[in-house]
């Protein structure tokens, strides 16, 4: 049974999110995940739509390259909506 | 319809629950995989629930105060209205998913009668309960055929299984003064006209898993009036011996 492939569950937990990754799990195909999913990860009322992807599937960003990726963006202050003075009455922002 | 034989057509309906639900349970912590753990353990816990509110209803119909719990936890075998399938042991994954593909394929129909039931409190119940009905008749199908139409080994537990079952796969559809008498007062369905879905359902999938449907002499009944295997009296010596050792414990 360890020869099953690994899938990345994502759920959108109402109409109008997105998915989010929730975990991963084994099955032998695309059908058998879906259930598993639906059996692991939405007993608690958690979503209305599950997507499934084999995790082989995913191409990940290398921890290595993190500097390069995502640093030059730490000193981009003027990209970061924090120089507006937001009037206490408005909520959620 | 008599009081006894309405307190019985309930106490069937939620038996069987009861007993396939805590026969399901046994494979919590043992499943083949972590996910089928979890998903025949969810199985169980929709069986339970629904027994929950089949018990009840069945004390209230009796009219002797008892409730559900009473009812689950202070009967003997001979009380029991279980059919005899769903108290066959667990044995292995085959046996468990052609144990639950039989049971389902019949349970499905039923339930779709039920919710029609002119009784409002059995309609609400099976109306409830049909969609969890649904994905257990879904989920023992792709079983029944993964495993059937898999490997050499797979297929060849799968055919032990169904020949070793099928003597208990007809009782559940041969009908009794009971089951008359509550199609008679719009309970429930047919069960002559429940035979030939059932039938079909079965056929279906037990060909598209490539296994062959077994022959049988006569089938094995007696459950809905009854008379069990040996089998319950483990079954019940587990689920009942808190509440017969302490009685009224509660958590």
């Amino acid at each position: 049974m360890n020869s099953w492939p690994l899938w990345e569950v994502f759920i959108r937990s109402k109409n109008g999110l997105s998915h989010k990754h929730v975990g991963s799990l084994h099955a032998a195909d695309a059908e058998m995940a879906m259930e598993n999913a639906r059996d692991v990860y939405t007993r608690r009322n958690e979503g209305v739509s599950i997507w499934v992807v084999e995790s082989r599937h995913i191409t990940a960003s290398s921890p290595n390259q993190s500097e390069a990726l995502f640093e030059p963006a730490n000193d981009k202050v003027y990209r970061h909506p924090t120089f507006y003075d937001v009037p206490d009455e408005i909520k959620h922002m | 319809m008599t009081t006894e034989q309405q307190v019985d057509y309930i106490l069937r309906l939620g038996d069987n629950a009861l007993i396939l639900g805590q026969r399901l349970g046994e494979w919590c912590g043992h499943g083949p995989v972590l996910e089928q753990d979890i998903a025949i353990t969810n199985i169980a816990l929709d069986l339970v629930g629904q027994a929950r509110n089949w018990l009840a209803l069945a004390g209230e119909v009796e009219g002797k105060g008892r409730d559900e719990d009473q009812v689950a936890f202070l009967r003997d075998a001979g009380e029991y209205r279980n059919i005899l399938l769903v108290e066959h042991a667990n044995e292995d994954f085959a046996y468990t998913i052609v144990r639950q593909f039989l049971f389902d394929s019949y349970n499905y129909y039923l339930h779709e009668g039920l919710a029609k039931s002119s009784h409002e409190q059995i309609s609400a119940i099976a109306n409830r309960s049909l969609k969890e009905v649904t994905y257990h008749l879904r989920y023992s199908s792709e079983w029944m055929i993964r495993l059937g139409d898999g490997t050499e080994v797979s297929h060849q537990k799968m055919q032990q299984a169904l020949n070793d079952l099928w003597i208990y796969a007809d009782e559940p559809l041969i009908a009794d003064e009971v089951d008359e008498a509550a199609h008679q007062a719009g309970w429930g369905p047919n069960l002559a006209e429940l035979r030939p879905l059932v039938e079909a359902k079965r056929k279906a999938i037990i060909q598209e898993a490539t296994l062959t449907t077994p022959e049988v002499g006569y089938p094995q009944q007696g459950g809905k009036q009854g008379l069990h295997t040996e089998e319950l009296g483990f079954i019940l010596a587990d689920m009942q011996w808190l509440q017969r050792a302490y009685p009224g414990a509660e958590w």
